[in-house]
């Protein structure tokens, strides 16, 4: 069937979106067909989840109309959306882990008018739900023992039990591994199939071409072009989306670090174990480390124990066993001031959550990591002058966008909050950068900019950098050595230049058959 | 000491000690039964102290104008949930700080109650009393050796009390209303996201909280003591906030805990009366004592609704 | 129906860009000035004349001299326990427990102060006000350490230590400290080396005002100058992020209480040395609530908590002039406190949001 004779079945028109100063979306027009999979492809800021919370009633639109199966529409809430059949699984799972699978499905449901919950039934409904899709997960189970694959699971069959005849699924790939993927577009087939219609959001080229019938480009709040995936080619949609030529997959991190014995380490990590959040062991006996100038990968898909690495070397996490050296030095565990002290840069994950102050100016959080030390320390005193010389200097040198050194950390954007941790770590001259997670959710610019920090500390000041990262191209281009982790063990390690996508790829799985 | 074995070794004495630990242990359970409906929905309402001050403070004067003690607890009940609405204005529609919000809606509400009294009986030497509720033996069961004396001849609020345990057990895992409190107090935009209203359900739970506030402070002026004292609830309603805790936000271990506290409280009246030889205050001390004893025991272990003191706003941030 | 009918309006609070550093000032006046037009419901509710009961509110006050500096009494300890309530709300360490502090305070200062030696004058006082703030920072250690090192709630554990202290001063003074052949529940008289010098002829304007004013520009000190200011801000702001930076949380959380503590302490000092020079069970009206209050409505700053305690002192001796004039109750200052309170709070979040109307 060509998109020509489908018929509309979301029409939103001029939709305008303001978020305090910023214009999210200006005046937008998006149509959704029936029986479709349409790819929202933007990057990171570009309104495509904004667009679509105001298709979900989640957000109010400033101005604009919406139609849905030709008939104007008014979304004050999600219900209002979800009784016009439209269902959205968040970026982040809107689950509660300490309840069952089926106890987060049937919740809110309005249509039975008994009092009491009725869970034989919805169970009946739901085990029919999964057969129909071949979405198997078991209803009985607490959600907090699911894997991330299973748990988005659970909310595709969450907006399907409602009746969804429209699903929205924001960036469901970017925790996903290669097979996972690959199980989710066969969902996605079969939902069409059944004559649903999805929308996908991605900043993923190739995943767009693979899975789409039809790619709507957004940039900057705007629509910037609209192709039919037979009438497009990757190359295109990528100028399409940041705006104007770029190099797909060349590598940023020209030349690659032989790497010797005869090296520092400047991290050496024995044996070590470290248990997750609900007791049980996220990290199980890795083995590895980072020599002076180079510039480590760890790929993986999220949950892997990637996380729990991190938090351990950064010092807010006690290992069960094992063995850390930092530059020679065995490394204190649970005390994050002995690594500030001993030359490890440090940049979080959750940058808002644990990286940050955001309620406090922005030279409180510049300084954050060396007040404790001259010039800035003086006795039991503060010396401010010397904060204000940093951080005006630190401002300047990584051209954070801000009003000032006092204005409020919270008014920054999240790349200049990215920068403000780079700062205050490469500032120190650091032996070792432990970067988490470094350019998630930032837009091209941002992720440039601290890609060439990254490069540039490791060259000219000979850090040895760990990258941990679940962005496969951000591990290519970076490193001279990828490391896959995969349920908290190393798949194994390699250099760049016998490293290939698709053997990595299949460690993210992990599968490992025998490589080279 | 010879003598204070002797009397508790007493069939009377224990009789007495154990009826008196239900009737002690009632405002407490109506106090964390409302505390954990309300934090179940992701509210802290630290309002209690203030609300169940006041609920008996216009729940005793109701009575005294009245002299109906059933009309004195309607009136408890609304005052309970007037304030709880307060409470919802501020945390829920507004989003402002729980613990502060709450600390002010206390203060306010204990300098309103000692106003509104002062005004309405004046100063005399003598503070006005009213009839207070008498003893409901319930027939046949309060006829029953040893235990119809302990169980079954109280009040009738303690059998309220009693009947509200299991009561809000089945509300909160059997029903579908209780689910989606649940789900709204642990993850806020799950709820929202399959159109649950976050707002409306924290506000419910706060009236009904309120209410239960009420009649707990209710309770203290019309069947506990036949009075208003400034000081009449003197810090329960602190200790149902720490009885939630030690419950892990179960209503049935919630209410194991005010009993307990009941138990404490009961022994140390009888200890003071005994004419032990030590300041009757320091057996004051230990109902507060051992509730931060308890606490200490299930700190590590407890695990509140994950959505507890976030305000939920949509349009938090943009993007 | 009419267009009314059809247009139904929906209000939200969005957020908006913040205001200019003089309106965040205004905002207390603001709170301040509602609260006493509100405070008008009260007042014709217990059927009091508004103008008379507001005159003489002030004219108590402030009007003369004596009533003035009867104010600045008052202000002594509520500065010190809204100072208290401040520096531990920094760093998000809810000391609800101030009044409790403010306690143990009192009762060390007692005991010293009946079994002083003889000594010189400073050095007893020294030795008095010492032993007070160490005494209160000890209360306020104990729910630092159950926070930091068991994880019980702060906010419950420093509730509950104001009963128990409050029993524990019951039972010493119907004990140990109960004045010999009183059956009343009050110390002996403290010796004259333990009486505050009075400052100013025909007043009770005592030592305890100047050390209050010396402490809001401690804490000043403390907060803006030094390190421990900059972790507690830290702490207070993001208690993971400042952890993860390198600050030793739990010892800057114990510091904070113990100061915090000392500070409350410092209250019940004074009160005991300066105007009752004895241990009674109602040594304080609630000094301790008083403080949380105070210190919301200074904005946890120094300055502004020793301005918000001056006022809320005002509406406190104010209200027994208006009181005895006009029969309004006492507690009218009660009320209006717990009013400002909530009314600050509304006021503050209108800096950050803004109501939004959308029709639909």
């Amino acid at each position: 069937m060509s998109p020509k004779n489908r018929s509309p079945i979301v029409e939103m028109r001029s939709i305008k979106k303001c978020f305090l100063d910023t214009v999210a979306l200006k005046s937008v027009n998006f149509t959704l067909y029936e029986g479709e999979i349409c790819a929202l492809l933007g990057e990171n800021g570009a309104g495509k989840t904004t667009l679509m919370n105001v298709l979900f009633g989640y957000y109010a639109c400033d101005d604009g109309e919406i139609y849905v199966n030709g008939k104007k529409v008014t979304f004050s809430a999600p219900r209002d959306a979800i009784a016009k059949g439209i269902g959205m699984v968040h970026q982040h799972f809107a689950l509660v882990p300490s309840i069952s699978v089926l106890e987060n499905i049937v919740v809110g449901i309005k249509e039975s008018k008994n009092l009491f919950l009725d869970m034989k039934e919805a169970k009946h409904k739901l085990l029919d739900l999964e057969k129909m899709y071949g979405l198997f997960v078991d209803p009985d189970v607490k959600v907090e023992t699911l894997s991330i694959g299973e748990q988005q699971k659970v909310e595709i069959l969450k907006a399907l039990y409602r009746g969804a005849k429209i699903l929205i699924l924001d960036e469901p790939t970017a925790v996903l591994a290669p097979l996972e993927t690959k199980d989710l577009f066969a969902t996605l087939r079969k939902l069409t199939e059944n004559g649903n219609s999805v929308i996908f959001i991605s900043h993923k080229l190739y995943e767009v071409m693979e899975i789409s019938d039809r790619i709507v480009v957004l940039r900057n709040g705007e629509i910037v072009a609209e192709r039919h995936k037979t009438e497009t080619n990757m190359r295109e949609l990528a100028s399409l989306m940041v705006g104007g030529e770029i190099d797909l997959g060349k590598r940023k991190n020209v030349g690659f670090k032989l790497i010797n014995d005869e090296i520092k380490d400047v991290l050496r990590v024995n044996d070590l174990w470290v248990m997750g959040n609900r007791g049980i062991e996220a990290v199980k006996g890795v083995t590895f480390s980072v020599k002076e100038g180079e510039i480590l990968g760890i790929a993986g898909v999220s949950g892997n124990g990637q996380k729990e690495l991190a938090e351990c070397l950064f010092g807010i996490r006690l290992p069960e066993k094992g063995e850390v050296y930092l530059d020679g030095l065995s490394l204190a565990f649970g005390n994050p001031f002995f690594t500030v002290m001993n030359g490890m840069g440090r940049i979080p994950e959750d940058r808002i959550d644990i990286g940050l102050m955001m309620d406090l100016t922005v030279e409180d959080n510049i300084i954050l990591e060396m007040h404790a030390f001259r010039p800035l320390k003086n006795g039991i005193l503060l010396n401010y002058d010397a904060a204000h010389r940093v951080s005006d200097e630190l401002i300047q040198k990584f051209s954070i966008k801000t009003a000032g050194r006092d204005a409020l950390t919270k008014t920054l954007s999240g790349g200049n909050l990215q920068k403000i941790i780079l700062a205050r770590v490469i500032y120190r001259n650091p032996r070792l950068i432990v970067a988490a997670q470094p350019t998630r959710g930032l837009d091209v610019g941002a992720i440039d900019f601290i890609h060439d920090q990254l490069i540039t500390t490791s060259k000219n000041n000979n850090s040895g950098i760990l990258l941990i990262s679940e962005d496969l191209d951000e591990v290519f281009s970076l490193s001279d050595r990828i490391a896959v982790m995969y349920e908290g063990k190393f798949m194994g390690i390699v250099d760049i230049e016998n490293a290939d996508r698709e053997t990595i790829g299949l460690w993210m799985s992990g599968v490992k058959e025998s490589c080279a | 000491m010879g003598s204070l074995f002797d009397q508790i070794f007493q069939m009377s004495f224990i009789i007495g000690l154990l009826s008196a630990m239900f009737r002690m242990a009632t405002p407490i359970i109506f106090g964390t039964l409302g505390e954990i409906i309300t934090e179940r929905s992701g509210v802290l309402n630290l309002g209690i102290e203030g609300i169940m001050l006041i609920s008996a403070m216009f729940g005793f004067l109701a009575t005294l104008t009245t002299g109906s003690q059933w009309f004195g607890v309607l009136i408890a009940i609304l005052v309970g949930v007037i304030f709880a609405l307060m409470m919802a204005f501020l945390v829920v529609y507004l989003g402002l700080s729980q613990h502060v919000s709450g600390l002010g809606v206390t203060l306010f509400a204990t300098g309103l109650a000692m106003f509104v009294y002062r005004h309405a009986v004046g100063s005399p030497t003598i503070p006005p009393i009213v009839q207070p509720f008498k003893p409901f033996p319930i027939p046949y069961l309060s006829d029953i050796p040893f235990f119809g004396q302990i169980l079954f001849n109280q009040y009738a609020l303690v059998y309220v009390s009693w009947a509200l345990i299991p009561i809000m057990w089945i509300f909160l895992y059997k029903t579908r209303y209780g689910l989606a409190l649940r789900v709204v107090g642990e993850n806020p935009m799950a709820a929202d996201t399959v159109g649950i209203n976050v707002n409306l359900t924290r506000t419910l739970a706060l009236v009904v909280g309120g209410a239960l506030m009420g009649v707990g402070g209710a309770f203290l002026t019309l069947a506990h003591q036949n009075m208003f004292l400034i000081d009449v609830v003197g810090g329960r309603g602190w200790v149902c906030i720490a009885m939630v805790i030690f419950g892990n936000w179960d209503p049935i271990r919630g209410s194991l805990g005010a009993l307990l506290f009941g138990f404490i409280d009961a022994f140390q009246l009888r200890l003071q009366s005994s004419g032990f030889a030590i300041p009757f205050h320091l057996f004051l001390v230990l109902p507060y004592v051992i509730t931060i004893i308890a606490l200490i025991g299930v700190a590590r272990k407890s695990s509140a609704p994950a959505g507890l003191l976030k305000p939920y706003r949509r349009e938090e941030k943009g993007g | 129906m009419d267009e009314w009918g059809k247009r139904i309006m929906r209000m939200i609070l969005a957020k908006r860009p913040p205001l200019p550093y003089w309106a965040q000032i205004l905002i207390p006046f603001i709170a301040i000035v509602v609260s006493l037009c509100l405070s008008s419901i009260p007042i014709i509710y217990a059927k009091g004349d508004l103008f008379k009961s507001y005159f003489y509110l002030f004219y108590g006050a402030l009007g003369t001299r004596y009533n003035f500096l009867e104010t600045c009494v008052k202000s002594s300890p509520l500065i010190f326990t809204g100072l208290a309530v401040a520096f531990a709300f920094r760093a998000k360490f809810w000391n609800i427990g101030a009044e409790g502090q403010l306690l143990a305070g009192a009762i060390v200062a007692t005991w010293i102060g009946i079994n002083v030696p003889e000594m010189p004058k400073f050095a007893a006082l020294a030795l008095i006000i010492s032993a007070g703030f160490v005494a209160g920072g000890l209360w306020a250690l104990i729910p630092a350490l159950l926070k930091t090192k068991l994880k019980v709630d702060d906010v419950v554990s420093s509730l509950l230590l104001n009963y128990v202290m409050w029993h524990i001063m019951g039972a010493l003074l119907f004990g140990p400290l109960q004045q010999p052949g009183s059956s009343w529940p009050r110390s002996p008289s403290i010796s004259e080396l333990a009486k505050y010098p009075m400052l100013l002829a025909r007043s009770r304007f005592h030592l305890g005002i100047v050390m209050a004013v010396v402490a809001i520009a401690i804490i000043w000190f403390i907060n803006e100058k030094t390190v421990l200011g900059y972790r507690i801000k830290s702490i207070g702001a993001n208690l993971k992020a400042a952890g993860f930076g390198g600050i030793p949380t739990t010892s800057v959380i114990i510091k904070t209480a113990m100061i915090s503590g000392g500070l409350a302490a410092l209250a019940g000092v004074g009160e005991v040395c300066a105007i009752h020079y004895h241990l009674l069970m109602d040594v304080s009206p609630g000094y301790g609530y008083s403080g949380i209050i105070i210190a919301m409505l200074g904005r946890l700053h120094p300055l502004g908590v020793g301005l918000s305690a001056f006022f809320f002192s005002m509406i406190i001796v104010g209200a027994q002039t208006m009181s005895r004039m006009t029969g309004v109750p006492v507690y009218i200052a009660d009320v209006i406190q717990g009013m400002s309170l909530l009314i600050m709070l509304v006021a503050q979040l209108f800096t950050e949001y803004k109501i939004k109307v959308i029709s639909k």
